[in-house]
């Protein structure tokens, strides 16, 4: 039956149902993404983050709920400059990390 | 000591409800959707404890609902809350009961912004002055119904002829009570409980035999929001609400739900239908909804009152489950028959949800 509205869609995020495949093939990859404390460091520092959302803080804790979409989303906009390695307290390798992701999404080249 | 410290605490969250002589303001909806609880409120209050309850056919809405959906400013509710608080004046009483959530929350706030702004009081006064010709008295104490059933709860279950024990197993039956979001998540102090732990119905739910669920959406609103429901292009968000909050209570396998709102019973019970119209989902057992009712019916059933004079044919999901569970006798055939045992009209069946 149409009652000319329907339920919106949730936002809640189940951790007991979230796909972790995508996060524990990058970890394989880039083992220093264990160590990010999310300081939010590399997305103080990040150029694009001001003028387009990308958050190197935001893709890890993206690829930890199984928010592939907006992940894939964010990193179209990484510039791959490096400042945010440069600043990280705990040494995540935050350029290698988004490469290694963007292969994994399926650029082979790293290119997006 | 460890006790006594909790206790301590504890007494930070109560409320002071005076024993007798109320001005009762009853709410501008809840008589056309759960026509029963208002009068029951008052058969109870009145006839079974001898309270002096009074009310007077002048006053009007609170002006909450306006308010609260933006159609009028706030100067406009203060001056129609300053006429009921003139009523109460001119009939002798100081303690306003209401029975609406949203007019509670609306006395509440007018009270606290003329305490905070007495100038502006003085401009309300005024313009009631030249609307009416009436002058006010601030009340002493603001409590909604529920703080008085709460209040009595020991007194009706003393009286009661059923408790919220299922019959057959002998076990309490499993009661979600959800609160009105404008009874103390406004004015934490004005609620029993506070904002942190209301327990004005799970007193009742416990004193009648009950067992409070808690479980992990407890404290989100119905999803009725005034705008959320009132423009349609918003209803989606207030059934999505609704629809987190039985999500969240199915595994805990409710018997009942109780409410002290007007909005909260009205929106908990008719999103049933709508969700198992549109999404083919029941929430209760074997097919059924998981019944709605208000703190007054329930106190009504637990004294023995006829369900059908207490207006539960009027609710969408069938109560009958839980009129078995308690062992409460009613009598199916005179379900849709008026006080004058003529026809009321019947209501069509839904295509998911069962009803008896």
């Amino acid at each position: 039956m149409d009652f000319g509205f329907s339920l919106s869609p949730s936002s809640a995020v189940n951790l007991d149902r979230t796909d972790m495949s995508l996060y524990e093939m990058l970890c394989d990859r880039e083992p220093t993404a264990r160590t990010c404390i999310g300081c939010g460091s590399c997305s103080a520092t990040c150029t694009a983050s001001a003028i387009s959302g990308m958050s190197v803080r935001k893709v890890l804790l993206g690829i930890q709920r199984g928010q592939y979409r907006e992940v894939e989303k964010m990193l179209s906009h990484c510039m791959l400059c490096g400042k945010c390695t440069m600043v990280c307290p705990r040494g995540v390798n935050t350029r290698h990390l988004i490469l290694e992701l963007c292969r994994l999404y399926g650029n082979s080249e790293g290119e997006l | 000591m460890i006790y006594q410290g909790k206790q301590k605490i504890w007494s930070e969250y109560q409320k002071e409800i005076p024993d007798d002589h109320w001005f009762y303001v009853r709410s501008c909806i809840r008589q056309s959707f759960f026509p029963g609880a208002e009068k029951h409120f008052l058969k109870i209050t009145r006839d079974l404890l001898g309270k002096d309850i009074y009310e007077t056919e002048h006053h009007t809405t609170c002006g909450g609902i306006a308010y609260h959906c933006d159609t009028i400013p706030q100067e406009t509710a203060m001056t129609i809350v300053a006429r009921q608080f003139a009523l109460m004046t001119e009939a002798g009483y100081e303690n306003l009961v209401a029975s609406c959530i949203t007019s509670f929350g609306n006395y509440c706030e007018t009270i606290e912004t003329w305490r905070e702004f007495p100038e502006l009081e003085a401009r309300i006064r005024e313009h009631l002055w030249k609307a009416c010709r009436r002058e006010f008295k601030v009340p002493k104490y603001v409590a909604h119904a529920s703080d008085l059933i709460y209040k009595f709860r020991g007194e009706i279950a003393e009286k009661a002829k059923f408790h919220l024990v299922n019959k057959a197993t002998g076990e309490p039956l499993r009661i979600v009570e959800h609160i009105g979001c404008h009874y103390s998540k406004m004015f934490p102090h004005k609620g029993v409980g506070g904002a942190e732990y209301p327990c004005v119905l799970s007193g009742m739910a416990e004193a009648w035999g009950g067992e409070v669920i808690d479980y992990p959406e407890r404290r989100h609103c119905c999803g009725f929001g005034f705008r959320q429901y009132l423009v349609r292009a918003n209803r989606g968000y207030s059934m999505s609400n609704t629809h987190k909050k039985f999500e969240s209570m199915e595994p805990y396998h409710p018997d009942v739900i109780i409410t002290n709102c007007p909005g909260c019973p009205f929106f908990l019970d008719r999103w049933q239908y709508v969700i198992s119209e549109t999404e083919g989902k029941t929430y209760g057992q074997n097919g059924y909804g998981i019944p709605v009712l208000t703190y007054e019916e329930l106190a009504g059933l637990v004294l023995g009152y006829d369900p059908w004079d207490l207006g539960l044919q009027m609710h969408q999901v069938a109560v009958e489950p839980l009129l078995d569970k308690m062992g409460v006798p009613y009598e199916p055939s005179k379900k849709y028959l008026g006080l004058d045992e003529k026809e009321i009209m019947k209501p069509g069946l839904p295509t998911v949800l069962k009803c008896c």
